[in-house]
């Protein structure tokens, strides 16, 4: 009888043990600067799509990067998701109009700081600390620092994924490819040395493995 | 291996001597080892024989507790049969023969008014003729009297004679008229009693009827009780039928049970929250589960308190109050919980359109958030089902009584064949090791052919000299 109660409590206490943490966090850098600002339509795609993928409990939250991205100004619209689906149907409704009406009324930057951008997402993913942290970049990877910003900050992406999408060849890439080969390998290596994952996806028809 | 065949300078000669020397200490072990053999395969089928006759007496004991129990239920289900049966004639009784006085005074009315009627409608015989008297009057006159006024008087006789026909023809048909009238007022009488009587023969072939099928339940009862053989196959096999027809009527109601948990466990993540795990399963489907067992518990408690099923002994012994009082209590929880299960089918399809227009909307399909002007012919269909399906699972308790109950017999049945095949094989197993026993020591003899044979030779030719010695003697 002891026996058999001990058993009963034993799997009454596992049930009630705390489940590891399976939501998703999902923080999105939107390149607005110069020409790229006209790629912002797929960006739009893409967050939806992404919605799409996400469920109750998840974060997800869209920042620009412009001259000084390293700032909680710079999130477009971000939500936590509800438990319940009616309301998370409705953040979601709610998240795709600020976006859209973001992308409409966008004006360029004329700086890029890609480095604060990832900086304020670390910062951001690590407070909400979800079960899987996702960066997904949307630019040309090309950073264009105003003068007294300083980005040469080793970053700490142990347990993120970066994903990198819609890398753009610009014109002087098409002169010296080594140049754009360049700026991936340098992101790549910043990120791996930081302890994340690194990813690029360009072919925007295929987001499939994207989350 | 050359050690032996090195005993000799040549292999050959010493595998020979090696041989030889096998057999012959073969040879002189040779009754020992055939006694260690038989001593073996004695053991082994002692030990075999005794473990089948051990399981063959637990299938026995077996299937005489399976006998007593299948017994006892075919005679509880009988005595429930005869009840009803009894319950029905008292019914049939009560509703027919407690008005039986009304019935006879009816008749006895009837009847007397028929009685009064028929006295009346006798037929009244015709006065006789007057004018027979007249005639012979007429006859008795004298021819020398004179016969000269006799023309005037058969005239005015004739007169008279047709002026009283025709007032007797009058007078009969009159009375005749009245008879008829009398006759047709019986006829409403006469149909009243031979439907009245038409009625009490019906109820007395239904009486009859009953009785009959009460005289062959009571035969089968008696068989039951006297546990004749022919009471408990019919039992076995009406145990094993009624396991797989409630077998399958389970398997349908858990179909309507597994459609009822997908009516409501979508609808449930908005009250316990769609992502809390419990025990690794989501909380909104153990919520969803937990009221379909709650309502198929309220439907067992509410069939055992009208007294359909027999689970639930203490149920049955309450008294009429407190059972008829559970019978409403159990029937507005179940009533209530049908209403939540048709709210939370309402709600179901609302978060799926809700759903689905925020899924248009991400994919930036406008067209596909249109309603359709359909659409609450599936919305009243998931709210009926959701509201009717609770219902449906109450009578849930009806097959899992007759499931229980033959289980026990179809598992009993199970465990004697099983002991039956185990006992045949153990059984089996102690015959082939006494079999193996005999063939082990003629394989062992195999190889001493030849000394046998030598001992045969010397047995026999002992056996001759023998005899001769035998036969100088006398």
């Amino acid at each position: 009888m002891r026996t058999i109660l001990s058993i009963v409590l034993l799997s009454l206490l596992a049930s009630c043990a705390p489940e590891a943490q399976r939501n998703t966090g999902v923080y999105m850098l939107l390149d607005t600067s110069g020409t790229y600002r006209e790629e912002l339509n797929k960006a739009e795609q893409i967050i939806r799509y992404t919605l799409s993928r996400l469920d109750a409990t998840d974060t997800f939250a869209v920042a620009r990067i412009d001259t000084g991205s390293f700032s909680e100004k710079d999130i477009i619209a971000k939500s936590s998701f509800d438990d319940r689906p009616s309301a998370i149907n409705r953040q979601k409704r709610l998240f795709a109009q600020q976006v859209s009406e973001f992308v409409g009324s966008v004006r360029s930057s004329p700086y890029t700081d890609i480095t604060g951008g990832v900086l304020q997402a670390i910062e951001y993913l690590n407070e909400k600390n979800p079960g899987n942290k996702t960066i997904l970049i949307f630019s040309d990877l090309k950073e264009d620092l105003d003068a007294g910003y300083v980005r040469d900050i080793d970053f700490e992406l142990d347990g993120f994924e970066v994903i990198a999408l819609n890398v753009t060849k610009l014109r002087t890439d098409n002169v010296d490819p080594r140049e754009y080969m360049g700026r991936l390998e340098t992101w790549q290596s910043r990120v791996e040395k930081a302890g994340g994952q690194w990813r690029v996806i360009n072919d925007l028809d295929g987001l499939d493995g994207l989350l | 291996m050359n050690f032996m065949l090195g005993i000799t300078p040549w292999p050959v000669a010493s595998a020979l001597l090696w041989i030889i020397l096998v057999i012959s200490a073969l040879y002189l072990a040779r009754a020992t080892a055939h006694k260690a053999i038989r001593a073996m395969a004695a053991a082994l089928h002692q030990s075999f024989r005794s473990a089948s006759r051990a399981v063959a007496k637990s299938e026995r004991n077996l299937a005489a507790r399976n006998r007593d129990v299948l017994l006892a239920a075919g005679r509880e289900a009988k005595e429930r049969i005869i009840e009803r049966e009894f319950d029905r004639i008292n019914d049939t009784v009560r509703k027919d023969l407690s008005n039986y006085s009304a019935l006879h005074r009816a008749l006895s009315e009837s009847i007397d008014r028929i009685e009064k009627d028929h006295q009346q409608a006798v037929d009244v015989p015709p006065d006789p003729p007057g004018w027979v008297k007249a005639v012979e009057a007429v006859a008795k006159i004298e021819t020398r009297e004179g016969r000269g006024g006799i023309g005037s008087v058969l005239s005015d006789i004739h007169k008279s004679l047709v002026k009283a026909h025709k007032e007797a023809m009058q007078a009969y048909q009159v009375a005749s008229g009245e008879r008829h009238k009398l006759l047709r007022k019986m006829r409403p009488d006469w149909r009243k009693i031979q439907q009245t009587l038409t009625r009490v023969g019906k109820n007395v072939d239904s009486l009859l009827s009953r009785s009959v099928t009460i005289d062959r339940h009571m035969q089968e009862y008696e068989d039951i009780v006297r546990g004749h053989d022919r009471a408990v196959s019919a039992l076995s096999s009406s145990s094993l039928v009624n396991f797989f027809i409630s077998a399958f009527v389970l398997v349908v109601a858990i179909g309507g049970a597994t459609i009822n948990f997908s009516l409501i466990a979508r609808p449930m993540a908005e009250m316990v929250g769609g992502t809390s795990l419990l025990g690794g399963y989501r909380t909104a489907d153990i919520a969803a589960l937990v009221i379909i067992m709650v309502e198929i518990s309220m439907g067992l408690f509410l069939m055992e308190s009208l007294r359909i099923t027999r689970l639930f002994p203490v149920i049955g012994a309450l008294p009429d109050k407190t059972r008829v009082r559970m019978v409403w209590i159990t029937f507005t929880i179940l009533f209530l919980l049908a209403s939540v299960e048709a709210g939370l089918a309402y709600m179901r399809e609302v978060l799926l359109h809700d759903e689905l227009a925020t899924s248009a909307l991400l994919r930036g399909d406008d067209t596909a958030t249109a309603t359709t002007q359909y659409l609450w012919i599936t919305t009243a269909a998931q709210m009926g089902l959701g509201f009717i399906l609770p219902f449906a699972l109450t009578f849930v308790a009806i097959p899992l009584e007759t499931f229980v109950h033959s289980l026990r017999t179809v598992v009993g049945l199970i465990a004697i064949s099983f002991l039956r095949v185990v006992s045949l094989l153990l059984r089996l197993l102690g015959s082939a090791f006494r079999y193996l026993g005999a063939l082990v020591e003629q394989i062992y003899d195999l190889p001493l052919f030849v000394p046998l044979w030598l001992e045969e030779r010397m047995t026999r030719n002992a056996a001759a000299e023998s005899g001769l010695t035998k036969e100088a003697r006398s």
